[in-house]
């Protein structure tokens, strides 16, 4: 394993816009934005499934301050889809601005264009809409082949081939065979077959989706938004409007947090359309409500998964199964559902000799979802997770020992993962290490305190991606600046996770400066060079790498130009910090003078863009354990201590990697334990402010610890993989793992309530 | 409604209508640091001090400010100075926007209780929600601060 001394590299130091974000400086959207713009609003249907009847907007449209209001009438007839993906999309073109065919509790009926948010809703109160009401379809495991259909209409148009049929509320299907399946499952000692359920939980950033439009100096659609996208915002937009690309600019400003909800652009459309319409700026920004039921959640998904092992332990055959709810709208549905049985079968390549893997995922009138970190790995990670554990319990074996037995090994090829292979794969000592430092052989015991209460412990593996291999293209321009300092200006986007300084921290190691000599600019899509934007854990490793090729290409230019000044051959010089040197002599220029040399009469430029893709996209590992305290008359667990150790490669600041390990923690456990999502009898999410839906509180996350193991990827900057998304995939098993070994009951249907705890106590 | 108050040292009168919430009345006036996160007094976000005292500002009318003293950060960026580069040098701030508002109940905890335990001030603070840095970060860097100035 590579393992270099780096000035800047693996170095924990703080992110470039702390100071200006601790300190409550005005750096997102709707700081700042001008306040003269038009407040735009949305009238939402009530119902699930309908068709607007009538609508009559005349008495609302005469509230003093409102502008405008637009229905179905009067919108472009091109579908389109708001999935941030690359072109051409896996999602389906199913989407109008406003569509005639209402199509969950919450879609989109009515714009109003306002002065002022009083008058909008107001006017909102005045629209007269009579719904011819449809049958609904809000099981998503009675959605295929179900008489009603979500997308009855002919012009429901998919970009590519996913095996989806809107005539059968299909948007995506397929079924992958690796080896005899059914064979080895008939030679194996045992086979457990189950069904795991999780919900569509909420991303619940704390800034909810917001967007300002307005006409820029070349009266251009200029469009700052609250986005991970900003390139593909731009391209949805064209299509959706009708207008040149050429005439849009997407820019980011901060990032209120996005988890994955920006991944696709919510609201950006609305205040577009009314600056298209009326010639003047326009804001949207969802309330929480908005946000909570009209948002891109989780994916809702029902696992079944068969597993044939023999009575050591050992694991031969998973057979896995997925039902994928993507609700009244395909976002992100053909690609999440891909995970649970890409990133989430190849835990156990060390033993696996077959797998199959199969898929349909449907539409139903309930809430579109989309992308949230982990897409779909959560969910197969859950399934497979716990049935390993429940396995172990069934044989008797300890549950960390039936891991070591049959995971991942490094330089294992893995068949459930497209035959890459795993250069870098530290998860067998994770275990070991999480296992030490957790003290699992006595905290794993359960232990009755003698006041209803019992302690154990659960644990679990994960794993996820680092980019969309063959797809996710990085960018980076970088810039020598007169006084030897540097620009770098990227397309990804960072949303509070960090990437501009890690990525900073990059340009520091190879231009050998200070991590405060260079300047971070994104994201704008006149300004920054092209990249899928910061999704699917690639920015560290696709961005990053498109970086360190930034710095080795700008290094040739400037030892170009110093070599023009010294009079002398290319070869002969070399780059040292800050001049360049004739080698083996005292000559050297100064960065400064080179890049004034670059301003006069030259033709070389001191500045240079480059591009990154990778044909692989390395997983990262995780091992993770928690302690619980179980009330057995109430049903309620506390998180007592959840530990971690996490093999992301190298970490380039470990600080970074260690909070989103944190954090992705405390999602997880939010998810597991407290974050609900039920519906009305119109499937309108019944946790529809923070009132109900209950993210986890700092009291209610026990005690992190949170260290790594180093492992060295080749293909990534500086050995580096991807730490954004792993890190919430092992909450669900391990804690569903900890309540089954103090009460004997498997919870498979997540979050995991007390009162369903307390009641399957009470039946016994 | 004529309102006269004290916001950031400064005293102001102003006209808001009956209903306006004092959230928005702070950031028209360009207190930018006071943030909308939840409608439903959930989320801590909106946090400034009235007379000292932490207040949900999406849940207190303008008018109620009237005769009152109002902080927010931009009043008080000398003693948040004092301690959020502790939280910096962890990476806790994240994505940021629960930073101001968390910021500011940190400063009425400390200057309620300036030696407090990890757990009283997961208490104080349990009303202000983040979704990005499972908190810890944020305890370890009031812890490191506390310690600092114990040195």
């Amino acid at each position: 394993m590579e393992h270099k001394e780096y000035k800047s590299i693996n170095k924990s130091v703080r992110k470039k816009d702390s100071m200006q974000l601790l300190l409550g400086k005005p750096v997102y959207t709707d700081d700042v934005t001008p306040k003269d713009a038009l407040v735009v609003k949305i009238l939402r249907s009530p119902h699930a499934n309908a068709m607007v009847e009538s609508i009559d907007t005349a008495a609302a449209k005469k509230v003093p301050g409102v502008v405008d209001i637009y229905t179905w009438e009067d919108v472009p007839q091109t579908r389109f889809a708001i999935a941030g993906q690359t072109f051409p999309e896996p999602s389906p073109y199913d989407r109008l601005i406003i569509d005639r065919h209402v199509r969950f509790a919450g879609d989109v009926v009515a714009i109003i264009a306002a002065e002022t948010e009083k008058a909008a809703l107001k006017a909102m109160k005045l629209i007269k809409v009579k719904y011819e009401l449809l049958p609904a379809v809000l099981d998503f495991r009675s959605a295929l082949d179900n008489p009603t259909l979500v997308h009855p209409e002919d012009d429901w148009e998919p970009p590519c081939e996913v095996g989806g049929d809107p005539k059968r509320n299909l948007v995506a299907s397929d079924d992958e065979i690796h080896g005899d399946v059914e064979g080895i499952m008939a030679q194996c000692d045992i086979v457990l077959e189950r069904t795991y359920h999780t919900k569509a939980y909420n991303q619940a950033m704390m800034e909810p989706f917001t967007c300002y439009a307005s006409f820029d100096r070349y009266g251009r659609l200029h469009i700052i938004s609250s986005t991970q996208i900003v390139f593909h915002t731009r391209r949805i937009l064209s299509r959706a409007l009708g207008i040149p690309k050429s005439k849009i600019r997407v820019e980011k400003p901060r990032i209120g947090g996005g988890f994955g909800a920006k991944q696709t652009a919510v609201c950006d459309v609305y205040p577009a359309f009314v600056a298209m319409k009326t010639g003047r700026p326009a804001m949207i920004t969802y309330t929480r409500e908005e946000s909570q039921i009209a948002g891109s959640p989780r994916h809702e998904m029902e696992i079944t998964l068969r597993m044939g092992a023999m009575n050591d332990g050992r694991i031969r055959v998973m057979d896995l199964y997925t039902l994928s709810n993507t609700g009244a709208y395909g976002e992100h549905g053909p690609t999440t559902v891909g995970l649970t049985g890409h990133k989430a079968l190849p835990l156990y390549t060390g033993s696996l000799e077959a797998h199959r893997f199969h898929y349909d995922v449907v539409y139903t009138n309930l809430q579109a979802a989309g992308a949230y970190r982990g897409y779909g790995a959560t969910q197969g990670i859950f399934a497979v997770e716990s049935m390993v554990s429940e396995l172990a319990e069934k044989l008797g074996m300890d549950a960390t020992a039936i891991r070591d037995m049959n995971m991942i090994k490094e330089g294992m090829v893995m068949p459930a993962y497209y035959n890459e292979i795993a250069n870098a794969c530290a998860l067998d000592r994770c275990m070991e290490h999480c296992r030490q430092m957790f003290d699992w052989e006595e905290r794993s015991k359960v232990r009755d305190m003698g006041n209803g209460k019992i302690r154990t412990a659960g644990v679990a593996m994960g794993m996820q991606g680092s980019c969309i291999s063959n797809v996710d293209v990085g960018s980076a321009t970088l810039k020598l600046s007169e006084d030897g300092t540097y620009n770098l200006i990227i397309g990804a986007a960072d949303m509070g996770t960090g990437c501009d300084t890690i990525l900073a921290q990059m340009v520091a190691e190879l231009m050998d400066c200070h991590v405060d000599d260079v300047a971070v600019f994104g994201a704008d899509t006149d300004v920054s060079p092209y990249d899928s934007g910061s999704y699917a854990s690639s920015t560290t490793y696709i961005t990053g790498m498109a970086v360190v090729k930034a710095c080795n290409e700008l290094k040739k230019q400037i030892c170009t130009i110093a070599a023009g000044m010294m009079d002398c051959e290319e070869e002969a010089v070399e780059f040292a910090s800050t001049c360049v040197r004739r080698t083996g002599t005292e000559q050297t220029v100064s960065l400064t003078d080179i890049a004034y040399k670059a301003q006069v009469g030259s033709t070389v430029p001191a500045e240079t863009t480059q591009t990154h893709t990778s044909p692989v996209s390395p997983p990262p590992y995780m091992v993770g354990m928690v302690e619980i305290e179980l009330d057995k008359l109430t049903g309620k667990v506390d998180i007592l201590d959840y530990m971690a150790v996490v093999d992301c490669g190298i970490p380039i600041n470990p600080n970074l990697a260690r909070i989103q390990t944190e954090g992705g923690i405390v999602q997880g456990i939010g998810h597991t334990l407290m974050e609900n999502v039920t519906y009305d009898r119109n499937g309108r999410p019944a946790e529809s402010s923070f009132m109900q839906y209950k993210v986890p509180t700092r009291q209610d996350m026990g005690r992190l610890k949170v260290e790594f193991e180093h492992s060295y990827e080749p293909t990534g900057p500086f050995g580096a993989k991807s730490i954004g998304e792993i890190v919430i995939n092992t909450p669900g098993p391990a804690i569903a793992h900890a309540i089954y070994r103090a009460t004997g009951k498997w919870f498979r249907e997540l979050p995991i309530t007390p009162e369903q705890i307390a009641m399957s106590l009470a039946e016994e | 409604m004529e309102i006269k108050l004290k916001l950031n040292g400064k005293n102001i009168a102003a006209s808001v209508e009956a209903d306006t919430v004092l959230l928005d009345f702070l950031r028209e006036k360009g207190c930018l640091s006071v943030k909308r996160g939840c409608d439903t007094s959930n989320c801590g976000l909106c946090t400034v001090l009235m007379d000292g005292k932490p207040i949900l500002s999406c849940s207190t009318l303008a008018v109620r400010a009237d005769g009152h003293e109002i902080h927010t950060l931009e009043g008080l960026q000398e003693e948040a100075s004092d301690f959020v580069g502790f939280i910096a040098d962890q990476g806790a701030d994240q994505c940021g926007f629960c930073n101001p508002g968390f910021v500011m109940n940190t400063i009425a905890l400390l200057r309620e209780n300036p030696d407090p335990t990890d757990d009283e001030i997961r208490a104080f603070l349990a009303g202000n929600l983040c979704r990005c840095s499972g908190y810890d970060g944020q305890l370890r860097g009031i812890r490191n601060y506390l310690n600092s100035r114990k040195a």
